[in-house]
């Protein structure tokens, strides 16, 4: 038996009828929806199935290889997981939202042309914006609004690549590309954004740590992961991604460690991991995108899981601030252990999910390096292992010590319920299963895999050097060195369009509109004293004329002003004899000619 | 009266931290019998850098890495990023 029903499809539309059902039934049907899904995904074969033509475009909506395999398996397990978890919160708006979602990333990763991926694309977008929106908060409103603004630019730039792209080549195939004519550049900062490279990065710690309790789970998995696919799927072994991936291995981590907001530190170390794998799609070997692939997919499941693990703490004391929490593995044991088995794994602590992932994109550097004319690889390497002892220090350590011990908070309060610590269990054991016993994972990589994590060398050298982090983060913290969690926030590149847009609309504002103003005021003084004086203008002149010639006539006084009053009068009214006016004209042409 | 918790007691975080140390100790001691072992040719160390080889490579590059980490972020970063939090409401 075969299938070609996109996957994407029973995400969308089955997610449309959660509403429709109640309680238990609900939940039974929101848990049903990823199944299905899945046992559809295993029965559809490999290669191109609905292809379709819409005008000279050659669509196909479902092209299924080893790549989008990969990463279609993951987001119906991590789909799963997350409906589990947020079985609690009964918001209708959430759900769908959450599956309109993740269908729309199922959507992109098994778009066969681009046109197809783009629509996709744009609908993890809107998925993702209502899930933000869904906080129904004012802050995540304005977080909601800026990242669909982002989004938004992002998507019209990915567009306007595909259209270049397409009257240059007439293909609209997933095929990669190199990095030449206006096309391919388009699309690549197109998927950038989403990718969230350094300076493009803000709407992620923006508006994540905004978004529902659960709406952050799903969006930690879905948006920068299609990103990395994309990425794997067009631009494999374009070497700029290399240096894009190194800055972002090493940023967010400075960030991370002085930042207060614990799901914002998650956002930055979400980053971080994601630069692991866009430098392994930029180096571009088999060793590198087999490491880039499995460490998206250990990713989506153990920072899921951190997430989630914070989204409980939040849940039960209604704080997510490093300053107000503490002391809560007293309340909430098991949430404390899941955790920690999440905190171990983005540390890649032999036998976690991470050690035999990370390690990959770090060995296809080193061996990188060895090669003619990529010595700088060497870098790489150097800047990558700085970034994985960084990881360990703030999501290792800094997370679950600021959050489950630590200094006292005094929040005692339940431990989280039971379906989220269900999620929590589940995505916990896949950490310890995957990092234990790494072969299945190995074998849905897109390339056959020659790769052992588990030899003397690697499992000393790695625990040294996590341990030695432990040990600079231990003694910075007697010796008070360790910078106090602070109320603050700390400003990132989205200050130039958060307060220098601002700023400038302010100076335009302040600038702009007196200058308006005055000129308004100029024009309105010279137009309206221009019109006072033409109203009664040829009167005067009239009387000019006249008053000269009854001087010279004779009259005086009374019968002067008399006179006059009459003439302006009779002019104004227009009831002066034409014979009259005619001379007056003639009289004032005459005038005229004398004086110039 | 509330239940006593492990890390109340502050004799149960001095212990944690003594094992922790050892730990660390025990590290750097498996580190030498490793590289020497390798020098014997009894096991061998997979190196891509000659730097691998000194005794405890990982271990100071870890240890100074979270150093500069955290020195970086507080002194420099800080006073550069810090705003106070209604910064972007104003």
């Amino acid at each position: 038996m075969t299938s070609n029903i996109p996957p994407a499809l029973i995400f969308m539309l089955g997610g449309l009828f959660i509403p429709l059902f109640r309680g238990s039934a609900r939940s039974a049907y929101m848990m049903l929806i990823p199944v299905v899904g899945f046992i559809n995904l295993l029965l559809i074969p490999q290669g191109e199935h609905l292809i379709t033509s819409l005008g000279e475009f050659n669509l196909v909506l479902l092209n299924v290889d080893r790549l989008n395999l990969l990463f279609g398996y993951i987001y119906h397990i991590i789909s799963l997981i997350t409906v589990i978890y947020i079985l609690n919160f009964k918001n209708n708006v959430e759900y769908v939202a959450g599956f309109f979602y993740a269908g729309a990333a199922l959507g992109t990763v098994f778009a066969g042309d681009m046109f197809t991926f783009f629509i996709f694309w744009e609908m993890l977008t809107v998925g993702s914006v209502m899930l933000i929106w869904a906080k129904k908060t004012k802050k995540a409103q304005e977080a909601g609004f800026r990242y669909l603004l982002v989004h938004a630019f992002g998507g019209l730039v990915l567009l306007a690549g595909i259209v270049f792209h397409f009257t240059n080549t007439g293909s609209l195939e997933m095929n990669p590309l190199t990095l030449s004519g206006v096309g391919s550049y388009l699309i690549f900062f197109g998927i950038g954004i989403n990718c969230a490279w350094p300076l493009l990065h803000p709407w992620l710690t923006d508006a994540y740590p905004e978004a529902t309790i659960g709406g952050t789970v799903f969006l930690s998995a879905f948006t920068t992961k299609t990103a990395v696919y994309a990425l794997a799927r067009l631009y494999p072994g374009t070497e700029a991604l290399v240096w894009i991936g190194v800055g972002m291995a090493a940023f967010p981590i400075f960030y991370a460690v002085i930042e207060n907001d614990l799901r914002r530190v998650l956002a930055y170390s979400l980053i971080n991991q994601v630069g692991f794998m866009v430098v392994g799609i930029g180096i571009g070997t088999e060793l590198a995108i087999n490491g880039a692939c499995a460490h998206a997919f250990n990713d989506i499941i153990f920072k899921g899981l951190l997430f989630m693990s914070m989204g409980a703490v939040m849940y039960r004391t209604g704080k997510i601030n490093a300053t107000d929490l503490g002391g809560l593995y007293k309340s909430m044991p098991w949430t404390t252990l899941f955790c920690c088995v999440g905190a171990a794994s983005i540390s890649a602590f032999p036998l976690f999910s991470g050690f035999v992932s990370k390690s990959m994109v770090m060995e296809a550097a080193a061996s990188g390096s060895h090669i003619v004319g990529q010595k700088a690889y060497v870098y790489v390497w150097l800047v990558l292992l700085f970034a994985s002892a960084g990881v360990f220090h703030h999501a290792g350590i800094k997370i679950p010590f600021f959050a489950f011990f630590g200094h006292d908070a005094g929040h005692r309060v339940k431990e989280a319920p039971k379906n989220m610590l269900i999620a929590m269990g589940i995505a916990a054991f896949l950490c310890v299963f995957i990092g234990t016993f790494p072969k299945p994972l190995y074998s849905i990589l897109p390339f056959p895999v020659d790769y052992h994590p588990y030899t003397i060398s690697h499992v000393l050298t790695q625990t040294e050097l996590l341990f030695f982090s432990a040990l600079a983060f231990t003694l910075l913290l007697l010796a008070g060195i360790y910078p106090a969690e602070m109320r603050a926030l700390n400003v990132d590149s989205d200050w130039t369009y958060r307060k220098l847009g601002k700023g400038m609309y302010e100076a335009f504002d302040n600038v702009l509109n007196p200058l308006n103003t005055w000129c308004e005021s100029i024009v309105r003084g010279v137009a309206s004293g221009a019109a006072a004086f033409f109203r009664d203008a040829g009167a005067k002149l009239c009387l000019f004329t006249a008053v000269n010639f009854w001087l010279v006539v004779g009259y005086r006084d009374k019968r002067l002003e008399r006179k006059k009053q009459r003439l302006y009068d009779d002019i104004l009214q227009g009831t002066l004899p034409i014979g009259i006016g005619a001379a007056v004209t003639i009289s004032f042409v005459v005038l005229v000619y004398i004086l110039t | 009266m509330e239940k006593k918790h492990i890390f109340d007691n502050p004799e149960n975080v001095k212990k944690l931290l003594k094992y922790f140390f050892s730990s660390v100790v025990i590290l750097l001691i498996l580190d030498i019998i490793y590289l020497l072992l390798n020098k014997t040719h009894t096991i061998h160390a997979h190196m891509n850098y000659a730097w691998e080889g000194y005794w405890g490579f990982y271990a100071f590059y870890g240890f100074v890495a979270c150093v500069v980490l955290v020195l970086v972020s507080k002194y420099i970063l800080r006073p550069l990023a810090k705003r106070e939090e209604d910064y972007y409401d104003k």
